[in-house]
């Protein structure tokens, strides 16, 4: 198989501009002919929805929640980045793509951020428009912040309620299609899996999660906007719900599966409390703005908070000020990361565990006051009070590195489209644009760039390049796929062995981190393979779930959720390993320079990885697609 | 720490449903009220018990899935949604009462978990500024006195959870329906379709059956989110300025 990114011919600036020209087009009248399949309702699902609605498509849309507004991109806090150079501070276009690429450690398509850094402005424009109340100076004007790495202020936020905002934006622009008639709302519907009629992606098999029932959706094009994968960890920030599983039943029918061991750890994270943990959360970085990571310079085990201001300033270590003197406490999400997992193996760390960090604002709060700390970060230290009962003002903040976002995804080209036609996969779901590390606040931008501006274009390409064709659930593909849906869920239901759904996905979660997590070797990962088979195999013979297929049954949606990622473990734990370089958010061991820092191998592994399935228990196939850079000089990532 | 619970259980819509008492011996105060819930599952099920249902999500008090009224509280003692509330708020050896939000509008869909899609019906009745994809102005040729910004994220921040709806002995939806009009209210995007957006919404409130507002608060006091009865007063000025309008306009023939 030839992987064709299709990436356009010419300069960097004007690929795209070119790209929309040669792109061919949907005649307006017949717009309302195609059915168009969302799955997803986050920022990259209700931006599309919306934008095609309102083009004149007729869509589709589908989310597991009660309601499209809690996608899980309403949990998103810092921002979103926009090239506008409101601050006069050197931003542009060219910047913010420069900075993206390098940011991902030279392992994303230089054609793709290019766009993303270009379309990033009409971004701020559409959500302002429809009223999104992003922060603003007296003034009157929108306010920005650096953010995660930056050296300029591009950063749009609004408190640190930014994903929220957007995503309202976008569910209300969905709504006014919905009541237009020109979106059909699915809630509580999950999709089970992608159907595929003459090589073409024309539908979708659902469970109605309130009564079980399973039904057909056709459709002319499928886009997947599911969201990532990080719950394969067990213990991530992200949504109880958030999954896999529409993305991996697209990757087992053709789809191949982009750079899955590519995952992000995010520095700023509440620290575990015990083994009831359900989820980690999310401090957003954007404390790292004031607050200074540090331990003491020798072990203090046990050390707790409210101690801290004990150990004397001369016993104290600001490890990232220490180590990155220019960057210091702002050093991208993944240097973060490393280091404070550094100085917890150590056995510096702090806390009942031994596996945290502080994260000082006193002296912040000494030099701005109070109140300045409180209106920038208020709601984030009375989250951090809630949850740990210890106050942020008085005592500094714990925290420790959790997994937070999935670079890799289904693999696309630069029309959003996965291997299979007709079958697009927008937001955290695909590999795109974020190369091997994410920078802060662009995830947000991604998929509203993908939804409102990219799908828009590039899916009348692809319409128009056929002849029309009536779709319908008739055809003997559907009924097979609902046959296979059906079986399925109720061989789950009658395994009755003894362990509930979450023992084995806690196992499976454990695995993960402690061999596929920050940092990796090869003997590491060669015995995850064979615990994630062996938790996998007992699965299937002891699960545990009460209640049958026919009615809402939570303990059955987890369980075919995690059947899943055990499949999608096994791939990451085989990406990693082919993957011998340190790069971005991984760092492999083998793979150093001599003062411990990350060494990444352009020469073996400038290129994508996208693996072919090729049925139960094969070995999957591992396809290379090689990344041209012609505009940025590949240098080793230093923030010292 | 020990603790019994007494949880309404409810096989679907169609079940009358009642209480169920179980004993919890291993909670830790540490635990969030879920993880505390998670708990009793697992032991539920590994007695062969069906788990008890209910909603959640994002688990941080933002997404607006989860629900439950503890003890006679929607989101139970503090002002806070349920996932964030943790169990060092209860007393060791406390009985602690679980139900699903109760509200004609709010139907129950299987033990704790209700069906709220009237919310969005409400949201695409008018909850949106009429503008499409592309053709925007630039985003700082609006400039918004940041008094007013801030006063419109302030109702914006409302996450949709129903609470206000439960915490009302009338079941009235009108801060969750203020929250949203007072956001456009304020913004200048939102001034060209006040009046249509505000009669439509008020509209679909009162089409899903929701009681009317007789000003007890009950709504502010356990939002979990905060969100200002003066927002219902700004509605109430909304909704009747649009009504006299469209009166003068009907009578009249407008201007
Ligand atoms: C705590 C937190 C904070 C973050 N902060 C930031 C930030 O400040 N800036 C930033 O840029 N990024 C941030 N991110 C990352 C960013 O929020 C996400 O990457 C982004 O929102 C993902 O959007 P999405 O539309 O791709 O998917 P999601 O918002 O995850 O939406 C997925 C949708 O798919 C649906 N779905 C999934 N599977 C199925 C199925 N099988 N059937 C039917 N429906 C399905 C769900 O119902 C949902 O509607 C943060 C992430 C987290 C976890
Ligand atoms: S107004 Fe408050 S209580 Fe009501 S839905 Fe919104 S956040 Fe929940
Ligand atoms: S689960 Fe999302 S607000 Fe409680």
């Amino acid at each position: 198989m030839k992987l064709d990114s299709k990436i356009p011919e010419g300069p960097l600036a004007e690929k795209w501009t070119k790209h929309k020209f040669n792109l061919k087009l949907v005649n307006p009248a017949n717009k309302r002919k195609y059915d168009v399949i969302v799955v997803g309702t986050g920022l990259a699902g209700a931006s599309a929805a919306a934008s095609l609605a309102e083009l004149g498509y007729d869509v589709k849309a589908f989310c597991f929640q009660d309601s499209p507004r809690r996608a899980h991109s309403i949990a998103a806090q810092g921002g979103i980045n926009a090239a506008k150079n409101y601050q006069n501070d050197g931003d542009s276009v060219y910047r913010l793509f420069y900075d993206t690429i390098k940011g991902g450690d030279y392992r994303a398509r230089e054609g793709n951020v290019h766009r993303l850094a270009e379309v990033s402005v009409n971004i701020i424009d559409q959500c302002v428009a429809q009223g999104v109340p992003f922060a603003r100076e007296y003034g009157g004007l929108l306010a920005n912040r650096s953010f995660g790495g930056a050296q300029v202020s591009r950063t749009f936020y609004a408190r640190g309620q930014t994903g929220q905002q957007l995503l309202l934006g976008a569910y209300s622009a969905m709504n006014r299609q919905i009541a237009n008639g020109k979106v059909k709302m699915y809630n509580r519907t999950e999709m089970l899996d992608v159907v595929i009629v003459d090589g073409k992606a024309r539908g979708i098999i659902t469970r109605d999660l309130v009564t079980g029932k399973i039904e057909a959706h056709s459709g002319h094009a499928v886009l997947l906007c599911t969201g990532g994968y990080g719950n394969v960890f067990y213990l991530s920030t992200n949504a109880k719900g958030s999954n896999v599983t529409a993305a991996w039943r697209a990757h087992k029918k053709g789809a191949l599966f982009g750079n899955p061991c590519y995952t992000q750890i995010h520095p700023t994270c509440i620290p575990v409390s015990g083994d009831h943990q359900s989820k980690l959360t999310l401090m957003s970085e954007s404390l790292r703005n004031d607050g200074r990571v540090w331990v003491p310079k020798t072990a203090h085990p046990g050390l707790k908070a409210k101690d801290a201001a004990n150990i004397p300033e001369s016993e104290r270590d600001y490890f990232l000020e220490r180590r990155y003197p220019s960057f210091g406490n702002l050093v991208p999400r993944d240097v973060a990361s490393r280091n404070a997992k550094m100085v917890c193996d150590e056995g510096r760390g702090v806390g009942a565990t031994g596996l945290a960090v502080f994260l000082d604002f006193s002296d912040a709060i000494k030099r701005d006051g109070k109140k300045t700390i409180e209106a920038k970060y208020g709601n984030l230290f009375d989250m951090y009070q809630q949850i740990t009962g210890d106050n942020p003002y008085e005592a500094p903040m714990m925290i420790f590195p959790a997994v937070h976002y999935t670079m890799g995804g289904l693999w696309v080209d630069y029309n959003l489209m996965t291997t299979v036609p007709g079958l697009y996969a927008l937001g955290e779901a695909n590999f795109s644009d974020h190369g091997a590390n994410r920078l802060g606040a662009s995830a947000l931008m991604q998929g509203l760039a993908d939804g409102y501006f990219v799908i828009p274009y590039t899916i009348g390409d692809y319409l128009a390049g056929m002849p029309y064709e009536k779709v319908s659930t008739d055809k003997p593909e559907f009924k097979e796929a609902i046959e296979q849906a059906t079986n399925r869920l109720n061989t789950l239901v009658n395994i009755n062995g003894n362990k509930t759904v979450d023992e084995f996905h806690r196992e499976l979660g454990l695995a993960m981190w402690e061999y596929c997590g920050m940092s990796r070797n090869e003997a590491g990962l060669k015995t995850a393979k064979q615990k994630i088979q062996s938790i996998r195999e007992e699965f299937w013979k002891n699960v545990k779930i009460l209640g049958g297929a026919n009615e809402l049954n939570m303990e059955l949606e987890k369980a075919n959720r995690v059947a899943d990622f055990m499949e999608l473990g096994e791939l990451m734990v085989d990406d990693a390993l082919s993957r011998a370089e340190s790069c971005g958010g991984h760092f492999r061991e083998e793979s150093a320079t001599e003062d411990g820092e990350a060494k990444r191998n352009d020469e073996q592994f400038a290129y994508v990885s996208a693996w072919e399935y090729k049925g139960d228990n094969q070995p999957e196939v591992l396809h290379k697609e090689e990344l041209v850079f012609e505009n940025v000089k590949l240098t080793q990532r230093s923030y010292k | 720490m020990k603790v019994t619970l007494k949880i309404w259980r409810q096989k679907n819509a169609s079940d009358k449903g009642g209480f169920k008492t179980y004993q919890l011996d291993h909670a830790s105060p540490d635990m969030s009220f879920l993880e505390m819930l998670d708990v009793l599952n697992t032991e539920l099920i590994k007695k062969g018990e069906e788990p008890v249902h209910f909603d959640h999500d994002c688990r941080e008090g933002i997404c607006g899935m989860c629900s439950l009224y503890i003890n006679g509280r929607p989101h139970g003692p503090l002002q806070t949604t349920t996932c964030q509330l943790h169990m060092r708020s209860f007393k060791d050896g406390e009985t602690i009462t679980i139900e699903p939000w109760r509200a004609k509008s709010f139907p129950v869909i299987k033990d704790l978990i209700v069906d709220r899609s009237a919310f969005d019906r409400i949201q695409q009745a008018g909850g949106y500024v009429s503008v499409n994809t592309g053709g925007v102005p630039d985003a700082n040729e609006i400039p918004i006195p940041k008094k007013i910004a801030d006063e419109a994220f302030d109702a914006a921040t409302c996450i949709g959870c129903g609470a206000c709806v439960a915490a009302c002995k009338n079941a009235s939806a009108m801060l969750f329906v203020s929250a949203k009009v007072s956001q456009f209210a304020l913004l200048p995007q939102g001034k060209p379709e006040r009046k249509e957006r505000v009669e439509k919404m008020v509209a679909q409130m009162d089409a899903e059956g929701f009681g009317s507002c007789t000003n007890t608060k009950a709504c502010e006091a356990e939002c979990p989110k905060g969100i200002s009865v003066t927002n219902i007063a700004r509605l109430n000025r909304e909704y009747y300025a649009a009504v006299a309008s469209s009166y003068e306009w009907q009578v009249g023939g407008g201007e």
